[in-house]
């Protein structure tokens, strides 16, 4: 169905066809990137059950963005600087406030109301509005694919190096205590690669629909799979294939690319809950 | 050698007290339980053997060293904790996360983290329990994984803070059973902290005793007798003895059982079921 317009004669449909566009090929090389790193930082944020204050972390980075703009930044970077600092905080402040969902709750609103603010005085920017909230996959730029590129390497390599004393903080944080690892320097390093993490993830689906790149695939993966490894590269393969399929079928349908790629991570996590009450 | 040594031991946590001027001796390979009200310090005793509480006077060795945060030689099993989410991680994968799992700059563990993996599930009989999903494992079976994880590294002395809690009668003796042969086969120390004496008699070596900032570390008949506990509750104590059993009373209530059902009261997130079970019994 996908290549369903390859018959017309025209050549440049399809999904063969699609890839000679280059806004096209800038989307999926952005929206592989992000999927690689939302799934990865993703899967950990699940495991340490802090997905919510990842959530609360993107509404942040809209006032940051909205914020950048009325002072004449780029979006991208006031959202990545305030989703940073937010983390930080955070993570300074560790368990004291990583699970306390009213106070995050309550940050997360006061973040709408100022981004909802800062688009008041500069009401030139309304119309992108939509964008930073939903996302467009399709507006990114070859800059931007690069900038994506470059952080979630970052991003990567960090999360490699601290991989075992944060699995083990997140596992059996008592253990890893007496054991010798900081729990406050795991967790602040951690919440600072997941502020990175959202900000990208936000140039992808928006910051409304992070969730749907940094929870649904890593949640999907983690009932499916006993294995910590199976589960990481389960993580990946859902993440790319929601996150490609869905740009296909908005550039078929010409509907939004962030509701193809919500819908698809909606249905793989709820086909998981199916499937694991099937074997148990 | 000694396991474990407090000269002149005061521990204080915000100011307050938690133990004065307290002074023992533990030996290598003796099996100690610790016993004692909520908040006499049993945790906080551990947990300045781990290097985790600080010592306001006083010294404290282990295995002969001065307290070192990290000691491999020391072995530690946490309360029992539920685990968040609904992540299907294997026992193993649980287990070897703790494999010198303090080490950063690896993704993965090591061919030897592992290898010691392995030797901990054996030694405590979960080589197979190891391949389900943590969290369809019982109460009882996660104790034993847990167990496996102390064991990690060798160490020549066990810190076990309260593996018993939230297990009934038949599963207790499990965990007890399963320490005291693992205990003696390695020959190494534990100090086994738990709300009732009763599932412990005739598997422990000596007693420790909290209460009321002091200590008494002897053997049963030495400690649980009601001079020393009256000291260590601060308050006129009766130690009854029924076919084998201790009940330690104040005023025809029994206390060690009040405890049991006040830590059940306020419930901190042990995994919920078997609570019931084990009331009725003590």
């Amino acid at each position: 169905m996908l290549t369903g317009m390859a018959t017309t004669g025209i050549p440049i449909t399809g999904v063969v066809g699609m890839l000679s566009y280059g806004f096209v090929i800038d989307a999926l090389a952005a929206g592989g990137i992000v999927a690689v790193v939302a799934g990865v930082v993703g899967f950990f944020l699940v495991m340490r059950g802090q997905t919510f204050a990842g959530h609360a972390l993107s509404h942040v980075g809209f006032a940051g963005a909205t914020g950048a703009v009325l002072i004449g930044v780029t979006p991208f970077w006031g959202l990545i600087a305030l989703t940073l600092a937010a983390g930080l905080a955070m993570g300074l402040l560790g368990e004291r406030v990583s699970g306390r969902d009213v106070a995050i709750g309550m940050v997360l609103s006061l973040s709408l109301g100022l981004g909802l603010l800062f688009l008041h005085f500069y009401t030139a920017f309304a119309a992108q509005a939509t964008s930073l909230l939903f996302g467009n996959v399709f507006s990114v730029d070859h800059g931007t694919v690069l900038t994506l590129g470059v952080l979630g390497a970052v991003c990567l390599a960090a999360l490699a190096l601290m991989a075992r004393p944060l699995l083990f903080a997140t596992l059996q944080p008592d253990l890893a205590e007496a054991k010798g690892v900081s729990l406050r320097t795991v967790s602040l390093l951690f919440m600072a690669i997941v502020a990175v993490a959202v900000a990208e993830a936000a140039q992808i689906v928006g910051v409304l629909l992070v969730f749907t790149l940094m929870v649904g695939p890593a949640a999907a993966a983690q009932r499916l799979t006993t294995r910590l490894s199976h589960g990481i590269v389960l993580t990946v393969l859902l993440g790319l294939a929601e996150t490609w399929a869905g740009i296909a079928l908005a550039y078929q349908t010409d509907w939004p690319s962030s509701f193809w790629i919500a819908a698809l991570s909606g249905l793989a996590y709820f086909a998981s809950l199916g499937r694991a009450r099937f074997s148990a | 050698m000694t396991a474990v040594s407090l000269d002149g031991v005061t521990l204080a946590i915000g100011g307050r007290r938690i133990l004065s001027d307290v002074t023992f001796e533990i030996a290598d390979g003796e099996f100690i339980g610790m016993l004692g009200p909520n908040g006499a310090g049993k945790t906080t005793l551990i947990r300045a053997l781990l290097g985790l509480a600080p010592v306001a006077a006083g010294t404290i060795r282990v295995l002969g060293e001065p307290v070192q945060r990290g000691n491999p030689a020391v072995g530690y099993m946490p309360q029992l904790r539920s685990p968040i989410g609904d992540f299907r991680l294997s026992g193993r994968d649980f287990v070897v996360s703790a494999a010198d799992g303090h080490r950063w700059g690896r993704l993965w563990p090591a061919k030897k983290d592992y290898r010691d993996a392995e030797r901990a599930l054996e030694l405590v009989g979960a080589t197979e329990l190891a391949d389900r999903p943590l969290i369809e494992t019982s109460g009882g079976e996660r104790q034993r994984l847990l167990l496996a994880q102390a064991l990690l590294g060798q160490p020549r002395l066990l810190l076990l803070d309260e593996p018993l809690i939230s297990l009934d009668p038949h599963r207790q003796h499990a965990v007890i059973d399963l320490v005291r042969r693992v205990q003696q086969e390695l020959g190494i120390a534990v100090l086994f902290s738990a709300h009732e004496l009763n599932p412990l008699l005739g598997t422990l070596d000596r007693v420790l005793y909290l209460g009321n900032g002091q200590a008494a570390l002897g053997s049963v008949d030495e400690v649980i007798t009601g001079p020393v506990l009256s000291r260590l509750y601060g308050a006129p104590i009766e130690v009854v003895r029924v076919n084998g059993r201790i009940f330690v009373m104040s005023d025809q209530y029994e206390l060690e059982r009040g405890e049991h059902l006040h830590d059940h009261a306020h419930g901190h997130g042990h995994d919920g079921h078997s609570h019931h079970g084990s009331r009725g019994h003590a």
